[in-house]
Formats: structure tokens, sequence, C-alpha cells
């Protein structure tokens, strides 16, 4: 799993990318109560808001970590936002994409350097 | 965090793992570990403790000092009964709302708790106006709110038990007085409680050693008073709002207005008494956002989903806990004001449905 310095983490599956937030990140926000997910095949570039996260306490962004394809979104968070807080780093992914180059990925930190990065 | 104040239950708030925030001028917990939601749903099912220690406590003594102050709020001070608390309102000129507070009659003098953001503004206000201002500076606050708050503040305190939806009473546990009012800001039974800043830690330890209570932080506060469709000064209400507007007619007794013995008399009386005659030319109303979309302070708020101009904002929202989906308040014209009005909420460069709801969004539970 790899890091980023916008508290996402990066998963690859296959040929895809899953990306979803931090346990740090989750924890930072508070209770999860609204998630607004893109559209599948939508294309985004580096740095693009892909997902708003509402909680009890404000709304942020997901920003496209790289550039890319949404393929599949995670409707379980539509329906239970709360998943963000239960399962962060597990059931709670956003959305997968499709990327031209996975070696993109080595340039984000590994999880003892996004210790590091919120420590 | 260094220019902000504390209140003398800081340390106890940290020791309690409180996140803290900058408010009013005040470094105050806005929540626990417990969490916003989680503190919210333990005051509507048990009963919950806030620190609101950063609120203004003033004391009104003098002779002739309930008629001073009905000259600054459209409201019956004469005929407050001793030993009962009442919603008042300071109005400026325009009508506009300087601040809401509570006014107690305990007898030998009136006891005012005035909003943090407002309290100097408010204290110098009185002083031009009220004789005998006298500043309570040497007391904590603490609101015990929820439906076993009773059972709870009963364990120190048993004679509270007798007290009924804003009544006021002085009260001594162990050597110290109480003032206590069976009010708060939840729509909630439940208690505030005023306490000498000396003892106040050892009084929130003893409540918080209990089963049913838990510390609340400010953003259960929120949602809580947003629920119970209740205004929050500097957002809902402000000096552009009037009373009228904000639908705190019921504030106005019939006393003060036209007609009454002691009609107007007070600032914007003029306006203010024919809005309530006639109407005013926007409303506060309760909303609820049709999709699970929370709409926040700011939202611009159509007729139509592509009408060209907004007919108004939204000046409180967010996630209702205990409803169970987004609720927000805000201000529209009377022909967008009665219930069910399908409104249009522009979220994110797009226009969300909000139907208008009668407020409050959660039925209050006051001991009347």
């Amino acid at each position: 799993m790899k890091f980023t310095e916008e508290h996402e983490w990066l998963r690859v599956e296959g040929d895809l990318v899953v990306v979803g937030i931090t346990e740090h990140a989750a924890e930072q926000l508070g209770d999860v109560v609204f998630v607004e997910l893109p559209e599948v095949e939508a294309q985004f570039a580096k740095g693009d808001e892909v997902c708003v996260i509402e909680s009890v306490k404000a709304a942020s962004d997901i920003l496209a970590p790289v550039e890319g394809e949404i393929v599949e979104v995670n409707e379980a968070l539509s329906e239970n936002p709360g998943l963000v807080n239960e399962d962060a780093q597990g059931d709670a992914w956003f959305f997968k994409m499709k990327i031209d180059d996975l070696s993109v990925l080595d340039t984000f930190m590994s999880e003892d350097e996004y210790k590091d990065f919120i420590a | 965090m260094t220019d902000l104040k504390r209140t003398c239950l800081h340390g106890l708030h940290l020791s309690l793992g409180a996140k803290m925030v900058p408010f009013a001028g005040y470094e105050m917990p806005v929540q626990y570990p417990m969490g916003v939601m989680g503190e919210h749903q333990h005051t509507r099912a048990q009963a919950g403790l806030f620190d609101v220690s950063h609120m203004g406590q003033i004391i009104l003594g003098a002779r002739g000092a309930p008629e001073a102050l009905e000259t600054l709020v459209p409201v019956d001070v004469l005929g407050l009964a001793e030993g009962r608390q009442r919603y008042a309102l300071f109005t400026n000129d325009a009508g506009g709302i300087l601040d809401d507070l509570m006014i107690a009659n305990r007898g030998d003098h009136l006891f005012l708790v005035v909003n943090a953001a407002c309290k100097a503004a408010d204290t110098e206000h009185l002083m031009a106006h009220v004789p005998g201002v006298e500043p309570v500076t040497d007391r904590a606050l603490l609101a015990l709110q929820g439906p076993a708050a009773e059972a709870a503040l009963a364990r120190l305190v048993p004679r509270v038990s007798e007290m009924r939806f804003m009544d006021v009473g002085t009260h001594v546990w162990t050597d110290v007085e109480l003032w206590i009012s069976r009010s708060g800001y939840t729509g909630e039974d439940g208690f505030e409680i005023s306490i000498p800043e000396e003892r106040a830690e050892t009084f929130a330890r003893a409540l918080l050693d209990m089963d049913e209570v838990a510390p609340i932080g400010l953003g259960a506060r929120d949602s809580l008073r947003l629920e119970a469709g209740l205004c929050l000064y500097g957002h809902d209400i402000d000096t552009t709002t009037t009373p009228v507007e904000a639908g705190l007619n019921w504030a106005i007794q019939k006393v003060r207005r036209k007609g009454g013995d002691r009609e107007g008399g007070f600032p914007g009386a003029d306006r203010i008494l024919s809005e309530l005659v006639g109407g005013a030319a926007r409303r506060r109303v309760g909303l609820r956002p049709e999709g699970r979309a929370p709409m926040r302070e700011g939202t611009a708020l159509f007729a139509a989903e592509d009408a060209a101009e907004p007919v108004g904002a939204v000046t409180s929202g967010g996630f209702g806990p205990s409803v169970g989906a987004p609720i927000a308040m805000g201000y529209v014209p009377p022909g967008q004001a009665a219930p069910d009005t399908l409104l249009f909420g522009e979220v994110r460069g797009k226009r969300l449905p909000a139907r208008v709801t009668p407020l409050p969004f959660q039925p209050t539970t006051y001991r009347k």
C-alpha cells in the first residue's frame, strides 16, 4: 500500500489502483455522513477533485492522486458513509482507477514514511 | 492558541482527551474521544455535560433595572415572575438583533446569560442604559442536558426535581451556592448551573462519574440545537435579521406589542411592531435536503432548479444525527416559506432539492 501527502492510500489490484483515505484522515474528519462518488468512466487528471466527503464537521475532497479513468466506485459508501470511520483502509475504498503506468506509484510514500509524515 | 482565553475547566477538558479549538475568543472543546455523533446521541439518550463558561453572566441588581432593561429588549421583563427565566433579544434601531440572551428574575436582582462573542459589547450596551450592571467573572457555567439530567443532578441537588421548564433557583451543594435554571439549548430537558469557579471542576467530575453523564463538545452542541430549531447568534440571527424574520415572535409578549400596556419603547420598535402585524419580507424556515448531501451555511437557495437568482440562503446546516438526515435552516421570502415548498440548494454547482419543514426537526422534551 502506498500513501499520499493528501492522506490517501493506493493499493494495486491487477492493473487497477484502488484509492481510499487513511485511518488518520478519517479520524481527523470525524463521523462521515455523506460521500459523493465520481461517475464510472470519468477521466481525471492528477489533482482533480474526484470525491466529496462530508463529515459532521465539514466538507473535504479526495483529489485524483494520478491521472486515469474511474472503472468502479464503492456504492456501499453512498448507503453507509460511516464505513469510512469503521474501516478506512479496508472496506471503505472509494474508487478504482485504470492508469497508464503503475510505476508512478513508486513516487508515493511507504507506510513507514507516511507514519513519519503524520507524526 | 496563545491569545485565547481559557475557562476554569480547561484542565478537565484536556484530561478527558478533548480536541480544543478557538471559539469566540476562548479555547473550547469541540469534541471528546466519543466524537460528535456519539456525543449527540448520548445527550438525546442519557445526559450530556457542557462547559458553557465562556458565555457571559451578568447581574442587574439596582432599583429600576427591570424598567431600564425593557428599553433594550422587546420582552416583558417587569412581568417576569420571581424564580422564572425568559428568552430575550437585544435589538438595534434598525430592528436587527444585537444578541440573544436569557433573563432570570432571581428576586432581588436579574441574572442574564449572554453569548460569549457578544458579551463585551452587551456589557457596554447595558452599562450605557441600565443602572448597576455587574458582570459575573468568578463563576463557571455548566449545562447538563438530556432525559437523565434530572436524575443525575438530583443526586447532588435533590430539590432540582421540583423545578419545571424555565424555573430558576438558588441551591446549595456542599457549601457553595449554585444558581440553577431548568433550561438549555439542546431541545432536551436539562439544567444550566452557575457555580463558583474554584468548585466547578469538582462538581463537574462528580457528574461525570455517573454512568449516564458524558462530556459533550461544541460540535454536538451545534447539531443538537440545530435539530431543536434554535438560532445560533452570528449565523441564524444577527444585526441584519429582525425578530419577526427569525420567527421569534413568541419571544415578544403582548404587553410590548401594538395595543399592549407597554407597547414599543425598545430599539427598532417601529419596524418590529409593524412586522408583527404585517409580516416580514423574509422568514427563517427549516429545510430538509432530499438527498444525503448536507447544505451548509451560505448555500444559496433557489425557487426553481433553473432559476437565475437565489431567493435566500442557508444560515445553519449539517447532518442531524437524531433525524438521521441532513437538516438546515435558512431565510426565504414568505411565498417560499410554507411547509412542503420545494426549493433548490446549490451545492458544489449542483441544484439539489430541499423541502421547507416545520421546526423543530426533533421534538423537544422540556418538562413544562
